[in-house]
């Protein structure tokens, strides 16, 4: 067993985790605010410094032009794609943006691409792991939407690299579920994996036997989850306010925010309620009253979700069986929760699902799985092996645009094709190749990879050549492509210009702490860190003494709060890091209610004061629906 | 390598077939070595060969999927991610291998194909690709129809004119579909029947196959002529499961 700790990370649209293998079975790793979830949301402070998770999520209604969440959605993809999202999600374009460049997002007066945002995430993940460890963590297994295509894919690897993260490999999110869920069940037989998260959906069919994971069909969508439904409750409560109060929020981003987070709210209370109330405070000082029925709620989200539908029976018909085939049926991601998605699962299978798996950690602890398997197995990952596939078929386009599939869908990767290519005229020295991805038969309507040219092909007379083009997706599902003249035995040279992604000397200028590397530097920077975070919560507290929500906190809280306080500046100067850290997390466990007293607080204030700000909530559609008049007080 | 969305290796030459592990010297397996376990360096064989196979069609597959898991488990990537760059390179070579092979082998169809590849026939374009080049390029598919259904198709035609015709201005004749569903079906019949014609082939070819490896010799005349047989047979079944696809669209199905 290899010295190095791997770990396994889920890099979701909503939630981040990081995982790893602690003797036979895997187990999240929190992070300093104790919890097992990192909200993947990245903003900056007054410094331009970027933070990451929960106190970058509370700070989307007071600095929303200094945030971004979601940031999934935009990965490996380029501006043409994107305008379907630039409607409901407040992502702000860097002006200067050239067409043909990889996308970048303005934080305050700063622009990230969308691989570097996700590196801010995987680098707080990579802390977490590393102060649990006590040691550095330079490796790990990341998890992408098994539907994610092979530009999605090189800029997940990307932000990695940026992270200071050595990726041994993606695996495709159900998948992960599956290792997870197989670990401690040990049988043979045909597991189906439902994922319906923040922003993904994913359907794999996986037969188990003897250890091996092997995945037979996968379908999904990679823009389908639970913001779809979240926009659907933020465009019906902003045409109330503009019909009702002739208020157009849209421009409002501040009130946008603390509108999508009372939704949201919303949306997970009727989980488990059958009736809610939203109720959010304006900018004009009214309340935006609504009540929403169980009823009513499953009425309106039923066309998003029977969107899982399609790709379900397509996933089924690929892998050649019948839902009565299926023995199981494993649910994940947090949208799975939802009453309404779990009756449409087991309307799909006939079969009750499987709920016994925290639905949002279970990809993590695939991951760790996985990652346990890199590096060499243990007892519990003994014989275990993953068979996965490339979810989209790779075709080259071919005369009259048409795309020619070599590699089909739902082939086990690694796999490869060769092809052979010609010249067409005498002494022609170049070919050019355009490599695609998708089911569509013809290449304008397939996903296009890369262009290249195949260079320096010796002169000969037409059709002479004979150049062998090798295609080859890796274990990653990331394409790479080689090729050779035959009868010269010449190499060709390739050039490639890739449709979207960033070169490999951009992702080199922007690896984050470098000097991440020197192990001494880390053991202080660890020491100074948890100084810094101690002065950082201590002055906040003194802040909450100050405040209104101080005077609501018995006696007994005060107290408790008072001997934490003690204890952390007790400790803050010593070289004990470890020490420091359980007086910080005493102290945040201890003062969590004061924290959200003035949270409360500070919104409304917030908001009141809040004018017309350019980052907006787009100009969503309008959405009819069955409810009744919102109120307004 | 660079990082790009698309990332290129360059190709290596082929190394030369050893019989003995690079690693430890002793004399090894095809694929791996018996002994301390490494990947070997993949050696440039034909899919049959990479399992050991002889060029026969009727194949065993239960016992071709066991090799399969059995080489997966010490080809595979994952189970190798430890080893040094050269030997992930192999793993990764010889695993796509192993895949690409397992997945052309265990369909009948592709397998017969890929047989034929390499006994030197091109073999006739009638995929989808090239239906689609022609429809878009306008020019006329060179489509040979199989005899016995030449009377089927030419009425089958009419009908799913007519079905177009009825669609555009938005009628439908449910007497009429039914009737083009019920030829669907019978097609569909058609092409499983096929398959059963393409597995006595197999038997005739691997029966001459047979009697080459007992030393009997045999011509190439006969090898041609099972071959062509071969090629007739795909080349119908081909013919009828474009038109099933082209009936279902029309279908809207
Ligand atoms: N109890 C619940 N009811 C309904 N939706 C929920 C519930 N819990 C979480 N969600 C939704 O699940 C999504 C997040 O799921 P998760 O699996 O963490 O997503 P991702 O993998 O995209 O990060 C969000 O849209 C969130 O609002
Ligand atoms: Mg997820
Ligand atoms: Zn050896």
């Amino acid at each position: 067993m290899s010295t190095d700790r791997i770990v396994g990370i889920d890099l979701g649209t909503t939630n981040s985790l990081v995982a790893f293998m602690q003797g036979e079975s895997p187990v999240v790793i929190p992070g300093d605010d104790g919890s097992n979830l990192v909200p993947s949301v990245v903003a900056l402070d007054q410094d331009n410094r970027p933070f990451v998770g929960n106190a970058a999520r509370n700070s989307l209604i007071a600095t929303p032009e200094r945030a971004v969440y979601s940031i999934k959605r935009l990965m490996g993809r380029g501006v043409d794609d994107i305008q379907e999202e630039l409607k409901f999600f407040p992502f702000r374009l860097a002006e200067d943006l050239q067409a043909g460049e990889v996308l970048r997002i303005r934080l305050g007066e700063r622009t990230f691409t969308p691989p570097e945002i996700s590196a801010l995430i995987l680098r707080q993940l990579k802390r977490n792991a590393e102060r649990f460890f006590g040691a550095q963590v330079t490796k790990a297994v990341i998890t992408v939407p098994a539907y994610f295509n092979d530009a999605q894919r090189q800029a997940t690897k990307d932000a990695g690299r940026i992270a200071g993260l050595e990726v041994l490999r993606l695996v495709n999110e159900p998948t992960a579920a599956s290792l997870a869920y197989g670990l401690d069940k040990k049988q043979n037989g045909i597991v189906a994996v439902y994922d319906l998260g923040g922003g993904t959906f994913d359907i794999s069919i996986l037969k188990l036997h003897d250890g091996i994971f092997e995945v037979i069909a996968t379908n999904g969508d990679t823009h389908l989850g639970g913001d779809d439904i979240d926009n659907l409750l933020i465009t019906i409560a902003l045409d109330d306010t503009l019909g009702d109060l002739g208020l157009d929020l849209r421009r409002n981003a501040g009130a946008g925010q603390a509108i999508r987070k009372s939704v949201i709210e919303a949306k997970i209370a009727l989980s488990s309620q059958s009736s809610v109330n939203i109720d959010v405070e304006l900018p004009c000082g009214k309340r935006y009253l609504r009540e929403i029925t169980r009823e009513q709620f499953e009425q309106l989200i039923q066309p998003i979700i029977d969107r899982t539908v399609g790709p379900c029976k397509q996933a089924l018909k690929d892998a050649g069986l019948k839902p009565e085939q299926i023995d199981e049926v494993v649910l994940v991601g947090g949208s799975t929760r939802i009453p309404r998605v779990r009756a449409l699962v087991k309307e799909l299978f006939r079969r009750e699902p499987h709920t016994d798996l925290n639905p949002d950690e279970v990809v993590a602890l695939g991951a760790a799985v996985q990652a346990n398997i890199l590096g060499g197995g243990s007892e519990a990952t003994e014989n275990m092996l993953l068979l996965d596939v490339t979810p989209l078929s790779l075709g080259i386009e071919v005369a009259g645009g048409v795309t020619d599939k070599i590699i089909l869908r739902n082939s086990t990767i690694p796999a490869s094709a060769t092809q052979f290519y010609t010249t067409q005229i005498d002494g022609q020295a170049n070919v050019a190749i355009h490599v695609l991805q998708g089911e569509r038969e013809l290449a304008k309507d397939c996903r296009s990879l890369a262009r290249f040219d195949l260079k320096g092909i010796p002169p000969m007379a037409a059709g002479m050549a004979r150049i062998e083009v090798k295609f080859l997706i890796d274990a990653n599902g990331i394409l790479h492509v080689s090729a050779r003249e035959q009868r010269s035995g010449k190499e060709a040279e390739i050039q490639v210009q890739p449709s979207y992604g960033l070169t490999d000397e951009q992702v080199e200028g922007m690896i984050l702490d470098s000097f991440d590397s020197a192990e001494e530097d880390f053991r202080q920077r660890q020491v100074i860190e948890a100084r810094n975070e101690a002065t950082t919560i201590l002055a906040a507290l003194d802040k909450g003494k100050k405040s209104p929500a101080w005077g609501h906190l018995t006696t007994d809280e005060k107290k408790k709060i008072a001997k934490m306080e003690k204890a952390l500046i007790a400790v803050q100067a010593e070289d004990d890091y470890q020490g420091i850290r359980k007086a910080i997390d005493a102290l945040n466990q201890g003062t969590t209610r004061l924290a959200e007293l003035m949270m409360d607080s500070a919104v409304s204030v917030a908001l009141k004061g809040k004018t017309m700000d350019e980052a907006d909530m787009g100009e969503g559609p309008t959405a009819p629906h069955p409810m009744a008049k919102a109120e307004f007080e | 390598m660079t990082n790009s969305s698309l990332t290129t290796i360059t190709a290596k030459p082929v190394p030369e077939e050893t019989q003995t592990c690079w690693s430890c010297g002793t004399m090894r397996a095809v694929h791996f070595c018996e002994s301390c376990g490494k990947v070997q360096p993949p050696a440039p064989v034909d899919y049959f060969t990479f399992f050991g196979l002889s060029r026969k069609l009727n194949l065993d597959i239960a016992a071709l999927d066991k090799d399969f898991y059995e080489l997966s488990r010490k080809l595979h990537p994952d189970l190798n991610a430890r080893a040094g760059s050269q030997e992930q390179e192999w793993s990764l070579q010889q695993s796509s291998l192993l895949n690409d092979a397992h997945r052309t082998l265990k369909d009948p169809i592709k397998r017969t194909q890929y047989l034929l590849k390499l006994e030197g026939v091109e073999l006739e374009e009638q995929s989808k690709t090239a239906t689609e080049q022609a429809r878009s390029t306008g020019q006329v598919k060179k489509q040979i129809v199989p005899p016995d259904l030449l009377e089927e198709v030419f009425d089958l035609n009419i009908q799913l004119e007519e079905l177009r015709i009825q669609k555009k201005i938005g009628e439908d004749d449910p007497a009429l579909i039914e009737e083009i569903g019920r030829q669907k079906l019978e097609l569909e019949e058609k092409q499983e029947s096929l398959l059963h014609e393409l597995e006595f082939r197999w038997k005739m070819w691997d029966g001459m196959i047979q009697r080459e490896q007992n030393g009997q010799p045999v011509s190439e005349e006969e090898r041609k002529q099972e071959r062509d047989k071969m090629v007739d047979v795909l080349n119908r079944r081909n013919y009828i499961r474009n038109l099933v696809r082209d009936v279902g669209e029309a279908l809207g199905n």
